[in-house]
């Protein structure tokens, strides 16, 4: 099979087995197996490009020109074949967990919910392969769309206006920002291709550019900036698997990685250059207060919601910085963010269906009771605050090496805070699992381990955390291979 | 005998005849059958006539091979026939669907007659299209405007006498404007042949009966298009009237209205005479972007279905006239562009209504509660065409919505792409009323059980909204269409 077929597998695969889902529906047992295979051959898929990729390959494949000289086009370079396997390999792991957890917790339309995941990988996949501004538009807003019944999965009123939050500030920000933005390239380059060292005209003034690069920064509302960062924690409202693929990986990471993207391929590193100091003040100000936010939160989910706000301005941070070596950093945080945030979030659900306990103040003594999922629970916190031995240490030794490079002292300051606020909201949570007695009425209310796939899911992504912190060799080739052709 | 010179001629004429022989069939089955078998050759003709001019230079054709400018001209250029191929195909694929529909709606009686009004409505748009005399112009938009009157007061609910009414006083207004404009411009020129009375005007420019014309004329077709806020009579129309009228008028009627405006504005005065020479641009482009806020506003604030996509379209109306306001070649592709595209998203979400209205008994949002799950198939594709109207790239929307930024931003107008997108949010504020009403309410108890509309409602529709996603994803027809028609009417140049 050439590469272009493989491009094209890995977008109709997950579409193919969301139709199989949805008609193996009544059959539960049929349609998840239907899932495990479309995930398992999805990721086999990508993995199949990736050889191709790290030897310099750049497989093409164009399906439809929707717009004069404007096609629905994919290519495949190697930020996108990062995100597209963390995106693809989570899913197999995550589908394992949801059947856990929704079968678990007896949760009503898993058909429609398994159907929507399998879709929301199709546009995942397609952000990852975007060649051009306008295909990344097109998946971009089908991720919106198609994750909103899985966040409004409860139907409850509750549930409607997270669903509200969600959808306004996504879609709001893209219908504003990032449509005019993508219209404006469009007339200043005369292409929206993604090509290396960017395609604005260098006759471009200063204020237009700054004007362009806010435009998409705010108007990738994925990469949650603050302001537009409140449909995070609004999405909370979603059962956890959900919270854990799409707002750990899917969605959140095709946020910061259309921005590194936009950064790398449409600006360009070179053209930028003095005009971010502001991106890293907004970056570096939404790192420090979601981090206070989270601090204060004493609801698991929440605080892990914000801290995954501060952990996407990481990766801007970074990008803005400009810096060869922070943008490695940035792209590897992708990666490494994914694997530490999404064994939180497993984590916080195994907990939830085991001891349906949805507090921090409530974890008093849990470690012994569910051994497993707190210790991969502590390797992922320990990969937030970047930690060895976690990846997390890995994109945050990077980001660190190209602040310093460039003598950004500000930016090593707001990482180093960051470094002892995650500390002070993560630890105190795995002190309490392991060294505080259980509260008083835990007696009453017997628990032990989560359903068994759970604990298999959490106990491979900490596993996969510590993996990437001691061969991290894969991740930082393909940054490298991104910067290479410029 | 060759038939192929006069098909610009049997493009109206078919669907002339097909009305009085529906009356004299007096049945209702019959009558179907004699008016579906007439759109689909009108439609088959427009298809042959897009062809040809897609290909070729435009037709001229001689009715009664009286040369013009003392005959009657038909004239089809890329223009009209974009325009004749939208309506005959909007009518090839609702009168399929009127059959399930009017069951449901009109006493069986009065069957004959609705196909016999609907026949002269189709003809009368047609005619207003694919004419090239002026007084014509304004005989066609009679019979299609008092065939529209009783198709509207058809509508079941007692108040859809009141809309014709309303609409019919308005609506007369709005041709007595228009017939006074064309007299002042026969007056001043001597002829009524569009293009003569172009050459002419020239020469007549700035005098002032030529600039009341003008005026009388613009707030004319502005009536008859719904322009903000000349709009009055839209809602309520759309709302009462038989499902099948309400697709029907909201995908053809206004549309045909903003050709004429475009026609006479560019074709027979000229871009330098008016939107060049008169305010008569900003006070387009002012009309449309309130037309965007205040409309999209007011459909957000509907309890009824139908009557909020109605709003809607006024809203969605502000954006075509804002493209023809930009005065480029970009703006008047927006515009055509977008006449199009709206046609088939609306068109497509008064279908589904009317599915939705003939199992439910009504659309007011209250109702539909749980609609997702009753009626999956038809709330889908409610929601496909509302996210068309957001302009979610994928749907027809998106390349209208496309356009019209760029034109924007070609333009150098800022304050005009905030606008444009910022009444988008508008748009999803209304659409997601819809989809929390259908997806994240229960049924109430005493509501159907899941149950489709019937297929004659439900099919037509679905190729409504198929090709809502298809002309978002393939735009050769509509994009190519409307950018050479634009690059006529401006001279390609600009």
């Amino acid at each position: 099979m050439s590469a272009a077929d493989l491009i094209l597998w890995a977008l109709a695969l997950p579409a193919l087995g969301a139709a199989g889902i949805a008609l193996a529906g009544r059959t539960p047992n049929l349609r998840e197996a239907v899932t495990l295979a479309s995930a398992a051959a999805l990721f086999l898929c990508v993995v199949s490009l990736l050889p191709g990729v790290l030897a310099g390959a750049r497989p093409e494949v164009s399906v439809l020109e929707p717009l004069p000289g404007l096609a629905v086009a994919f290519s495949v370079e190697p930020l996108g074949m990062l995100f597209a396997l963390v995106a693809s390999g989570l899913w197999i792991v995550n589908s394992v967990y949801s059947i856990g957890y929704m079968r678990g917790n007896g949760e009503a339309h898993q058909t429609r919910f398994y159907v929507c995941f399998a879709l929301s990988l199709t546009a995942a996949i397609g952000i990852a392969f975007a060649a051009n501004l306008l295909t990344l538009f097109l998946f971009y807003e089908m991720l919106t769309l198609i994750t909103y019944p899985l966040v409004t999965h409860h139907g409850t009123d509750a549930a409607r206006r997270g669903g509200r939050i969600y959808l306004a500030i996504l879609m709001g920000t893209s219908v504003l920002f990032l449509l005019p933005a993508i219209v404006y390239t469009w007339v200043a380059a005369g292409t929206l291709d993604f090509r290396a060292g960017g395609i604005l005209p260098a006759t471009m003034g200063a204020l237009p550019l700054g004007v362009l690069l806010a435009l998409y920064m705010f108007g990738i509302g994925k990469a949650a900036l603050m302001p537009v960062h409140r449909w995070l924690p609004a999405a909370m409202v979603a059962p956890t698997p959900v919270s854990a693929l799409l707002h750990a990986v899917a969605v959140v990471k095709a946020g910061v990685f259309s921005v590194v993207k936009i950064v790398v391929y449409v600006f360009g590193l070179d053209a930028l250059a003095g005009a971010t100091d502001w991106l890293m003040a907004v970056a570096g100000f939404t790192i420090l207060a979601a981090s206070v936010v989270a601090l204060k939160a004493d609801n698991l989910k929440r605080r892990l919601a914000y801290s995954t706000v501060s952990q996407l301005s990481y990766v801007v941070l970074a990008a803005a910085v400009l810096a060869p070596l922070s943008m490695i950093g940035a792209a590897v945080h992708i990666a490494a963010h994914a694997l530490g945030k999404i064994t939180l979030f497993f984590a916080a659900g195994s907990i939830y269906t085991a001891a349906h306990k949805t507090e921090v103040s409530e974890l008093d003594g849990i470690g012994r009771r569910m051994p497993w999922t707190m210790a991969a629970f502590a390797i992922g916190a320990l990969s937030m605050i970047g930690l060895p031995p976690a990846a997390g240490f890995v994109s945050k030794w990077y980001m660190l090496s190209g602040a310093i490079a460039d003598a950004r002292w500000v930016v090593v300051a707001v990482i180093a805070a960051s470094t002892l606020l995650n500390a002070g909201y993560f630890l105190p949570v795995v002190h309490r699992a392991f060294f505080r007695a259980p509260g008083t009425d835990d007696a009453q209310h017997p628990h032990g381990e989560a359903p068994l796939p759970m604990v298999i899911a959490v106990v491979l992504t900490a596993a996969g955390t510590v993996a990437l912190f001691f061969v991290p060799d894969m991740p930082l080739a393909l940054a490298r291979g991104m910067l290479e052709a410029r | 005998m060759n038939i192929a010179p006069h098909l610009p001629a049997l493009q109206v004429v078919v669907p002339l005849i097909c009305a009085p022989l529906a009356v004299l069939l007096r049945r209702g089955t019959p009558a179907f059958l004699v008016t579906t078998l007439a759109s689909w050759t009108a439609f088959a003709i427009a298809i042959a006539l897009w062809l040809q001019t897609a290909a070729g230079p435009p037709i001229s054709y001689e009715i009664g091979s009286w040369a013009p400018p003392w005959g009657i001209e038909y004239r089809v250029d890329r223009l009209s026939s974009f325009v004749l191929l939208l309506v005959s195909g909007m009518a090839a694929l609702m009168l399929p669907y009127s059959r399930a529909s009017i069951e449901r709606e009109i006493p069986a009686d009065q069957h004959y007659l609705f196909y016999a009004m609907f026949a002269l409505c189709l003809t009368g748009l047609l005619g207003i299209t694919i004419t090239g005399d002026a007084f014509n112009v304004f005989v066609f938009l009679e019979i299609s405007s008092l065939s529209t009157y009783v198709l509207i007061a058809l509508g079941r609910d007692r108040r859809a006498l009141v809309a014709a009414y309303q609409y019919l006083v308005m609506g007369t207004i709005g041709a007595t404007f228009i017939v006074i404009g064309i007299g002042l411009l026969y007056l001043m020129t001597g002829t009524l042949n569009m293009a003569d009375m172009a050459s002419r005007l020239p020469d007549v420019r700035a005098t002032r009966p030529v600039l009341a014309a003008l005026a009388f004329l613009t707030v004319g077709i502005s009536l008859k298009l719904a322009l903000f806020p000349l709009h009055q009579w839209l809602p309520n129309a759309y709302t009462y009237a038989p499902s099948a009228v309400s697709a029907f008028l909201a995908a053809t009627a206004t549309k045909v209205s903003v050709y004429l405006l475009i026609r006479f504005f560019y074709a027979v005065f000229g871009a330098d005479a008016t939107v060049r020479a008169l305010p008569l641009g900003e006070i387009l482009m002012a009309l449309s972007i309130a037309a965007m806020f205040v409309a999209s506003a007011m459909a957000v604030f509907q309890d009824n279905a139908k009557r909020m996509f109605a709003y809607s379209s006024v809203a969605q109306i502000g954006y075509i006239t804002l493209g023809i306001s930009f005065d480029s070649v970009t703006g008047m592709t927006a515009a055509l562009v977008h006449l199009f595209n709206h046609a088939v998203t609306k068109g497509a979400l008064f279908l589904l209504l009317g599915g939705a209205a003939a199992v439910y008994g009504g659309t007011a949002l209250g109702r539909l509660a749980g609609m997702g799950r009753v009626m999956p198939l038809t709330s889908l594709g409610i929601v496909v065409g509302g996210l068309s109207l957001i302009g979610v790239p994928g749907t027809a929307g998106f390349v209208s919505k496309w356009y019209l930024i760029l034109a924007a931003v070609q333009a150098g107008q800022w304050w005009i792409v905030a606008a444009i997108v910022g009444s988008s949010l508008l748009a999803i504020a209304y659409v997601w009323r819809f989809v929390e009403v259908a997806y994240l309410r229960d049924p109430p108890a005493a509501a159907p059980l899941r149950r489709e509309a019937p297929a004659g409602l439900l099919v037509p529709a679905c190729i409504l909204v198929a090709a809502t996603i298809y002309f978002g994803l393939d735009t050769r027809l509509t994009v190519g269409s409307a950018a050479g028609a634009a690059a006529m009417l401006l001279g390609g140049g600009k």
